[in-house]
């Protein structure tokens, strides 16, 4: 078996020798190149706009204003298309915009022979605004006197519900109440390879669009619906890609460059973005306030949760609000016995628009909701891990919000595991009553998820398996590889169910919508989850095939066959080979008489959603007059179900502990709140820990069997994000008994409250 | 603007007209050797580096005609005979891969890093230091730290 | 691709401050690290390029006979903390410069430019200020030489009139020996980061007694800066806790932190004051001195 043992990935070879093609990788003949005219103001419209210099310039083939692009509003969010009109995201954007939105807008595009050439034309456009109020957070944009960012106004949706019980009686009932306000920053996923797409046409209506996409499928409907042309037109091929975390789950250049080739007679032109534009000009996470409330019995008896979150879209809505209602939602599986009630506003802003980012909306949730769970826990004087111990879900509790069993549920144990690891018991002991300058803390925090997106969207997987020739498989998937290692899991799963070893299964990890079975990509950790019963499938179909094969070549029934190490054996004698897969597939291409291409062609829904947990333990040191923070140990534990590939769960884990290290303690995407203009828009700037930064990382599992998987597995490539940030603000609390409610927990902020506690 | 140059890629000597105006990296990509990634172009990120007469430079901020002379090693050049180096043979046991765009600049940093310092034990803290011009950010840096612990006990105990 | 309009490589010092000279727009390019990212950026001013990366001789770090160490402006910061006689005699200039960036960055940016593009976050500006560093330039008129004391005219102002070119720098003996000398980088990251404050102290320390403190800020004024009120203060005091607290009061007079995005006024002071004590208790350790 190689589920749950950790064979070499797929595209490990591919990658340290750079033989990985990535977008930018791949030029054609006759490139041209894109260069976007940005807005030098946060608000307004445009008043003037003079591109003769620019189209004088050496090298410009074209230059493309609002004026030239088409009328036709669309929505850019990587949601599967819905049938239901109340549930459709919303369409408001142009190709290029007169009302620039935020300090970046897209006014006019320049098309050059060299991607220098298009930016030094780009630089030449000239630009005039009638500038308008900027509205950089709620407290502006939902004043009374606050101009419309678009048309419906600055509300994108509201939103509310309670689930388990009255609210009211639960908190009045309860021996404490605490509240407080947290909050969360506008983070940017900073994937190592910015944005990039081009296009060409193979006639006069079929455009090729190669991208650096999480969602091939949902891309290649978004660029139909924005040029309003037959979907079946466009072809969307995603190569290998640097990193998304969310930020590709978007469709951001696609039909730019899509709209461009058709204005240019299907040459191929590309479209990259700088560091600096993708920074500000591709989505970011929304930032988030957290009004919360707890409610606890003095035994540590969880009455309560209720939060109330304004969440920040931004210029556009992007996944807008869908990420508080899914952060929201994917939080009841934590506290299922209590009452929780959940209420959140999202509006638009002048600042860059937010979208999907790891692990959507949770981490912004559960901030709030495990820094008040610290809080009411010390409150009734109680130990953090003891109170969440009792309160945390257990096997069959009851989702109050969905109504259904949770199957499986390994949060004790990981709260148990990592108490241990830690050394907490001890450990609190020794940090009790410390004073002077430099003190140590523990903090703890847990998480729930999803793992997908259904009953929200649909959950629809496909997978392709073929006989190959020399008795291996080639394995398509619409599912996308972006870096998770999903090609190689799928394979680990292929090879078990069909009998094979894994170094006989090849993965495409190219998708090419007009060859790769249907999926809706990279998101939601949903991957493994909802592609497993498709492979599963498949590779039972293939399974059959061949044995059916074999029973035409040997008569043996087939019943009384089985695949084992590559070859088709005795069912009750796996020693006796019957014939190796190469045999029977170089039989079944080449017999004049008998058989075919052995195949199988699956599409999978799923109609289940499982929740994964996990929590983090922290150790951390804090230099008061120094406002630092020092990281000694960190541990994640996940229930994430059966581990497929130890190694790379183990890697997401890692990954995601380091992106919430940032978001915790250094990152903010930062605007003038007086002009909107962004601050911090490169790598310099905007602080991604460096490999100095990070602490050793510590991560293990409890490896639950969930009943609704393929392969006993839940999510596991969002959630390792979303508890580290709770925890270190609890460790923070813990080590000087000041409350930092926001993030980050940057030297700046620790001085401001250092000094407002007194300890400075 | 052109100018003649000639270097050493990977072990091939190349004469070249170069635009004085190119990057190395812009150079190095136009003769295919696409591992040399841009992340920032401004030298923030380490997903170009190349060594370049063993030292690793950032290849988006070095301008073309510096290499003029110059023997440069790009992660292409590092197997050889379809053999993985050990420093690639490390990162692909390690689980230091994960999307691989940053990958082919911390390989070649690997590589001069466990050249300098050859027989030494190294702490993880030298190891961050000796790393920390490259951004990775989907391993939390863990893996590769490993991978470099690897590679380094490979090579001390050859 | 950049866009460079004009590029000349230098074949030597002399051909240099000619090409210098002959353009009013030419700037010089050392080890690219600032200069070619102010290009990516489309900046207007960096178009006319006078590239020195052949003049090997500013490359060297040597030792005159009158015991100066003498840093070639072109010498990459790795260069500089690797070499012995940096090592042997002016170790703070390494620390310094150690703390610039990354690897790959301290492998090309050179003390050379860290000084003339007149950085307020420059890292070896601190040292160098500790150090009283002399800057050997020339141009077409001839050499002469300039202390880096008031060298600093303003955020990225220098004086350095057009043509000249800084070929290297002096340290003279009276300015390294018996001296202890630390550098702190007080910045978000441990890496690839700007100082959000930089500090730099050298201590003479005579009988227990504090005989000279030379103490040096970047990001603290509109130019790095000695302190010379706190310096002042020290003088003939005993190296202990008080005299570090009265330090650090006393800095107050010396700086002018302003308030910007990354960083309030407030805080700049902060830690303003926090360095004093750390880095001069740093500086002490150095020459086997400890705060009473």
């Amino acid at each position: 078996m190689t589920v749950g043992t950790s064979p070499i990935r797929k595209d490990a070879v591919a990658k340290v020798t750079g033989k990985a093609r990535y977008t930018d990788d791949f030029t054609m003949p006759g490139m041209l190149h894109a260069a976007y005219v940005r807005s030098t103001i946060a608000h307004g419209t445009v008043s003037r706009i003079d591109t003769s210099a620019a189209r004088s310039m050496d090298g410009v083939e074209a230059v493309f204003t609002f004026e030239d692009v088409p009328d036709t509003l669309f929505a850019t969010a990587g949601h599967p298309h819905s049938l239901d009109p109340d549930h459709v995201d919303v369409a408001d954007r142009l190709l290029l915009t007169k009302h620039v939105r935020y300090h970046g807008d897209e006014v006019a595009i320049v098309v050059a022979s060299s991607k220098l050439a298009a930016k030094e034309a780009a630089r030449a456009v000239v630009v005039e605004y009638d500038e308008l109020p900027v509205c950089v957070d709620a407290a502006s944009a939902l004043a009374d006197e606050a101009p419309s960012i678009h048309a419906d106004g600055n509300v994108i949706k509201s939103h509310e519900f309670i689930a388990g019980g009255d609210l009211n009686t639960a908190v009045d009932g309860a021996d404490a109440v605490i509240s407080g306000q947290y909050h969360t920053p506008v983070v940017q996923h900073c994937h190592m390879e910015n944005h990039i797409a081009y296009a060409y046409m193979d006639d006069f209506e079929h455009i090729v669009v190669v991208t650096s996409t999480q969602i091939p499928h949902i891309c290649r409907r978004v660029v139909g619906q924005a040029l309003d042309m037959p979907w079946g037109n466009v072809r969307v091929i995603k190569p290998y890609i640097g990193g998304g975390f969310g930020n590709k789950q978007d469709v951001v250049l696609e039909p730019m460059v899509a709209f461009l080739t058709t204005r240019l007679d299907g040459r191929p032109i590309k479209l990259e973005l700088d560091r600096e534009e993708c920074m500000t000009s591709t989505r970011t996470r929304h930032s988030a306030i957290l009004d919360c409330r707890a409610a606890a019995d003095e035994d540590g008896t969880l009455k309560a949760v209720d939060v109330a979150m304004t969440s920040n879209t931004g210029a556009y809505a992007s996944h807008g609000h869908s990420i508080p209602s899914a952060g929201g939602a994917k939080s009841c599986n934590l506290y299922p016995r209590s009452v929780i009630r959940f209420s959140a506003l999202t509006h638009y802003s002048n600042i860059p628009a937010a979208g999907a980012m790891r692990a959507y909306g949770s981490p912004q949730v559960i901030f709030g909701l495990e820094c008040a769970l610290e809080d009411i826990a010390r409150k009734i004087g109680m130990d953090s891990v003891d109170f969440r111990i009792k309160n945390v879900a257990r096997k069959m509790d009851i989702n109050p919000l969905s109504n259904k069993p949770i199957r499986s549920a390994g949060i004790v144990e990981c709260l148990e595991k990592g108490r241990e690891l830690i050394q907490w018991d001890e450990k609190k002991r020794r940090f009790a009553n410390q004073e002077g300058p430099v003190r140590r803390g523990l903090g703890v925090a847990c998480f729930s998820y999803g793992s997908g997106t259904y009953p929200v969207c649909v959950e629809i997987a496909g997978c392709r398996l073929i006989l190959n020739q020399d008795g291996s498989v080639h394995m398509q998937v619409g599912a996308t590889e972006i870096g998770q290692g999903s090609d190689t899991a799928f394979a680990q799963m292929a090879a078990d169910t069909l009998g094979i070893s894994y170094d006989k299964v090849h993965v495409v990890t190219t998708q090419d919508t007009d060859v790769s079975p249907f999926d809706t990509g990279a998101y939601a950790s949903r991957q493994t989850y909802v592609v497993a019963p498709a492979v599963k499938k498949a590779a039972l179909e293939l399974k059959t095939s061949v044995l059916e094969y074999v029973r035409e070549m040997t008569g043996k029934e087939t019943a009384s066959l089985d695949i084992v190490d590559n070859n088709v054996v005795a069912a009750n004698q796996p020693d006796c080979v019957i014939a190796s897969l190469a045999d029977v597939a170089i039989d079944a291409y080449y017999h004049k008489q008998r058989g075919g291409q052995l195949t199988a062609d699956v599409s999978h829904k799923t109609r289940t959603n499982a929740p994964s947990f996990g929590c983090t333990f922290v150790d951390l040191e804090v230099d008061v007059p120094m406002c630092k923070i020092h990281i000694h140990q960190i541990f994640n534990v996940h229930d994430a179900g059966q581990i497929i590939h130890p190694l790379l769960a183990e890697g997401q884990v890692h990954g995601g502990m380091g992106m919430a290290v940032g978001m915790a303690l250094f990152e903010e995407l930062l605007v003038n709140p007086d002009n909107g203009r962004v601050l911090n828009n490169n790598l310099l700037d905007y602080k991604i820990p460096t490999f100095v930064d990070i602490p050793d990382l510590g991560c293990s599992f409890v490896e639950t069997m969930e009943p609704t998987a393929a392969y006993g597995n839940k999510s596991l490539g969002e959630p390792p994000i979303i508890s580290p940030g709770p925890a270190i603000r609890n460790a923070i609390l813990d080590a000087t008994g000041v409350a930092v409610n926001r993030m980050p927990m940057s030297p700046k902020v620790l001085f401001t409250h250092f000094h407002d506690a007194g300890l400075l | 603007m052109k100018r003649a140059i000639t270097m050493t890629v990977n072990n091939r000597k190349l004469a070249l007209d170069i635009d004085v105006r190119s990057s190395l990296l812009d150079i190095l990509r136009e003769q295919g050797l696409t591992s040399v990634k841009q992340g920032c172009g401004v030298g923030e990120c380490g997903a170009c580096t190349v060594l370049v007469d063993d030292i690793p430079v950032d290849s988006c901020i070095y301008l073309a005609a510096w290499a003029d002379g110059k023997n440069v090693r790009t992660v292409e050049g590092e197997c050889r005979h379809g053999k993985l180096s050990p420093v690639q043979q490390a990162y692909v046991e390690a689980g230091a891969v994960q999307c691989g765009f940053c990958t082919p600049g911390l390989v070649m940093t690997t590589t001069s890093f466990l050249e300098r310092n050859k027989g030494k034990k190294l702490s993880r803290e030298e190891i961050r230091v000796g790393h920390a011009g490259n951004l990775c950010r989907c391993t939390g840096y863990e893996t590769i730290v490993r991978a470099v612990e690897l590679a380094a006990k490979k090579q001390n105990e050859e | 691709m950049f866009p460079i309009e004009k590029y000349h490589m230098a074949e030597s010092v002399q051909d240099a401050v000619r090409a210098l000279a002959e353009d009013e727009n030419a700037r010089v390019i050392a080890g690219g690290t600032d200069v070619l990212i102010r290009l990516h950026e489309g900046h207007k001013d960096y178009r006319n390029l006078v590239d020195i990366n052949s003049l090997d001789a500013l490359r060297r770090i040597w030792q005159e006979d009158d015991g100066s160490v003498c840093i070639g402006a072109l010498a990459s910061f790795t260069e500089i903390m690797d070499h012995p006689l940096v090592q042997k005699f002016v170790p703070v200039i390494g620390e310094a410069v150690a703390t610039v960036g990354g690897p790959q960055v301290r492998n090309r940016g050179t003390m050379g430019g860290n000084i003339c593009n007149g950085a307020v976050s420059a890292d070896s500006a601190c040292a160098a200020l500790v150090h009283e560093v002399d800057l050997v330039i020339e141009n077409v008129d001839g050499e002469r030489t300039e202390s880096v004391i008031g060298f600093h005219a303003g955020p990225g102002r220098v004086n350095l009139k057009h043509g000249d070119l800084l070929k290297y720098f002096r340290i003279r003996p009276e300015n390294y020996l018996n001296m202890g000398a630390a550098y702190y980088k007080y910045a978000m990251r441990e890496a690839m980061d700007i100082a959000t404050i930089g500090c730099a102290a050298g201590l003479h320390v005579t009988d227990g007694a504090i005989s000279e403190l030379r103490l040096a800020y970047t990001v603290s004024a509109p130019t790095p800066i000695r302190c010379a009120e706190a310096e002042l203060a020290a003088k003939g005091q005993p190296l202990n806790k008080t005299t570090l607290g009265n330090i650090a009061q006393t800095v107050e007079q010396d700086v002018k932190p302003r308030t910007s995005w990354r960083a309030t006024k407030e805080f700049r002071m902060h830690v303003i004051r926090t360095l004093a004590a750390k880095v001069i208790t740093n500086a002490a350790w150095k020459i086997g001195e400890k705060i009473a």
